[in-house]
């Protein structure tokens, strides 16, 4: 495969759907087909077949606003479509060229006008089990271009020049992990993609890998050029079936067109990629334990240093990065690493995408500039708190990061700036609460779970969160006093400083940073044993941790 | 130096087969535990003590590291599953919305804890860390298919479907 092969695939692609006059585009990402798209695509294509009229029904990954599916999009007049039902499969073909439907028709200018799209660019645009139709849209140019005309040291550059940092949550720069791998010793070394969305809450690595799986490739081959490895791995929770198929697609019509495998566009440059599934542990996103998880063995964390750059899967200089991540990695080849510095804020450059849920109007994926307000993407984008209620918090980061209380809303949307509220950024999950929800029983959740996700190899951690599992219990329950919150502050910066790996590091988190935001809500809960948002049972028995966690 | 024959399947049951032709794809390398295990649960259903000796056997790893492997990973279950599986997502934007009075109504009804199967084998009820379909949140997971927005009613009444079958 050659450059002017790759145009010559993109330009019959786009002759070829030139051939009809209407493109109606089926989002079938998995919340839009539990809603019925799959019944929908076959009515659309049923209707479609009888009207007479050159239509190519399309299906797409996740177009974005999850709560007004299943969506249809109409091209070229990109009239959207929220809550289409198979039953009106009829009156949209019968409208195209047309009027659009009224009654089904969607206004989320709102919605999409905050947006930025880098990485979901081509979500809603292509058909993911599709190579071709990637190809059409630049794809794999990157590769090609960085093959033939950059050194490895010189896509190294434009990657620190972007100033891209992780996805995954820590946010260490991508530019200077690379440099590091880069230059590490040893002839065999590994590409690693984390697409272990442990994160509950949090969606945009499986709606990436399910909508647009070419892009996570090429990302990580342009990597492993410029690594110098030539063996990657894909490391996908086995609670993502779409994405494992998806993947397994992609991989395979890579390696038909050549685009992966032996002698890449006519250079010596090899690379091949492997699955491997993930089997339900939270500790395994951290990259120590990923990589024992890779290996075959139980996913307990390493100390570091030494870090996987240096020694990593099977002791050789490994890179692991985040599927978003490697996501904004051929953007950033085809426009150029000022491109993208462009965008976003001082320290935190590029886009970042999120999934909004919990109680909030528009549910779904979101993609925005970094910088933006805390306010824009809930108010604006996300629609505010339906149902007449008040805002209370949101949660960033998962159960590693914390609730933000109203009064920070202005906060602009950064790894810094969260850090210094005491969230993080985490991979992207932001989860509204609103008042009938009880900040301490939150944060009981978000222990409970780190609790039973704890790997359990050091003490901290292990003990630590049953600890703080049975204080917070006893408060929720209205048994707790004021000395079980002063133990519970001090007990959780112990865990904070001495865990091994960031589970444990970040597992106070939510409690820390509830208590420093909402600790009137724990006094109604200790002094006045009542719960404000009526949601823990006053005086009732307090939960007994499960053997198996202490022991 | 003496070559490793792996072990003989251990009865004539096809799934065997399966099995094995994971771990031959791998090259009966030790790091294909995990993947094997995945293959043995999907034709299974779960791993029992005869899976997990021939998978170590073959892979020639110690029986406590597949022991270990096994009890170490959520997604590995060492109990035969129920005929219909209700599985509760218990993610945090679930949670929110009001997940944990689905499951508290599901045990009720069907008088077993959650990661339990009813005595009759009928009904499994299971729960998950998250499906990523938290955009449709509350979800349950009925028989593998996705259903968002669920309401107590709603899960009784699939129980109750399943329950008379």
């Amino acid at each position: 495969m050659t450059i002017e092969e790759l145009e010559q695939i993109a330009k019959s692609v786009c002759q070829e759907n030139e051939k009809f006059d209407f493109e109606v585009n089926v989002c079938m990402d998995l919340a839009c087909m539990s809603q019925g798209a799959d019944r929908l695509r076959e009515a659309l294509e049923t209707a479609a077949g009888a009207s007479g009229k050159n239509i190519l029904i399309r299906r797409t990954g996740c177009m974005g606003p999850c709560s007004s599916g299943p969506l249809v999009r109409v091209d070229p007049d990109e009239t959207l479509y929220h809550h289409v039902k198979a039953d009106n499969a009829e009156a949209i073909v019968k409208c195209l060229g047309g009027k659009p439907v009224p009654e089904l028709q969607c206004d989320l200018n709102d919605h999409f006008d905050k947006q930025v799209r880098v990485v979901l660019e081509n979500a809603g645009h292509i058909d993911p089990e599709k190579i071709d139709d990637y190809i059409s849209r630049d794809g794999y140019k990157a590769l090609l271009t960085a093959l033939t005309e950059m050194t490895p040291y010189g896509v190294i550059h434009r990657i620190t020049e972007s100033g891209l940092r992780g996805r995954g949550g820590g946010g260490y720069p991508t530019g200077l992990k690379w440099g590091t791998v880069a230059k590490a010793t040893g002839d065999v070394k590994y590409v690693v993609c984390n697409g272990d969305e442990g994160d509950p809450g949090a969606f945009m690595d499986r709606s990436v890998m399910e909508g647009d799986p070419h892009r996570v490739l090429e990302g990580m081959a342009i990597a492993a050029y410029a690594v110098g490895a030539s063996k990657g791995y894909i490391y996908v929770r086995a609670e993502y079936p779409v994405a494992v198929s998806r993947l397994t697609t992609a991989l395979r019509d890579a390696r038909r067109r050549g685009l992966l495998g032996n002698g890449i566009c006519n250079t010596p440059f090899n690379f091949d990629v492997e699955i491997r599934l993930g089997a339900g542990a939270f500790v395994c996103g951290e990259e120590t334990a990923l990589l024992a998880s890779i290996e075959g063995r139980r996913g307990t964390p390493k100390p570091r240093p030494p870090y996987p750059a240096v020694s990593g899967l099977w002791g050789k200089p490994t890179l692991i990065n985040n599927v978003e991540t490697y996501a904004n990695i051929a953007p950033i080849v085809r426009n150029g690493g000022k491109w993208f510095a462009n965008m976003g804020s001082e320290r935190s450059k590029g886009t970042k995408v999120f999934a909004l849920t919990g109680k909030i109007t528009n549910t779904g994926l979101v993609e925005v500039p970094m910088g933006i307000k805390l306010r824009e993407i809930i108010d604006v984008i996300g629609g505010g708190v339906p149902g007449g209620h008040t805002f209370k918090a949101v949660q960033t980061g998962g159960p590693s990061g914390g609730c933000i209380p109203a009064e920070m809303l202005d906060l602009g949307v950064s790894y810094d700036a969260l850090m210094a509220v005491g969230s993080i950024m985490g991979s992207g999950g932001m989860i509204v609460m609103d008042d009938t929800s009880c900040m301490v029983n939150v944060a009981r959740f978000f222990v409970e779970f780190c609790m039973t996700e704890s790997c359990g190899k050091c003490i901290p951690c292990r003990a630590g969160t049953a600890q703080m599992y049975t204080l917070l219990s006893r408060i929720c329950a209205g048994t707790g006093t004021m000395e079980d919150l002063e133990m519970l502050v001090s007990l959780c910066e112990t865990i904070k400083e001495t865990s091994l790996c960031g589970l444990g590091m970040t597992a106070p988190n939510p409690v820390l940073s509830t208590i420093k935001y909402f600790k009137n809500e724990y006094i109604e809960h200790i002094v006045h044993k009542r719960c404000p948002a009526g949601v823990c049972t006053m005086e009732a028995p307090v939960p007994v941790v499960p053997q198996e966690v202490l022991a | 130096m003496s070559t490793f024959t792996p072990p003989p399947l251990p009865s004539s049951d096809n799934r065997w087969k399966i099995v094995n032709g994971t771990m031959r794809k791998n090259g009966f390398a030790r790091h294909a535990l995990i993947e094997t295990l995945h293959t043995v649960q999907s034709a299974f259903g779960y791993l029992d003590d005869d899976s997990i000796r021939f998978v170590a056997n073959s892979l020639r790893v110690p029986l406590s590291q597949a022991y270990g492997v096994v009890t170490f990973y959520h997604y590995f279950s060492l109990k035969p599953p129920g005929k219909h599986t209700a599985t509760i997502c218990a993610g945090t934007a679930c949670y929110i919305k009001g997940s944990d009075k689905l499951a508290a109504a599901a045990e009720k009804r069907l008088g077993i804890p959650r990661g339990q199967t009813t005595k009759d084998g009928q009904i499994s009820l299971m729960t998950a860390r998250c499906v990523g379909a938290c955009s449709r949140a509350p979800v349950v997971m009925c028989d593998g298919e996705v259903v968002g927005e669920m309401t107590s009613e709603q899960l009784l009444e699939q129980l109750e479907r399943w329950a008379v079958e």
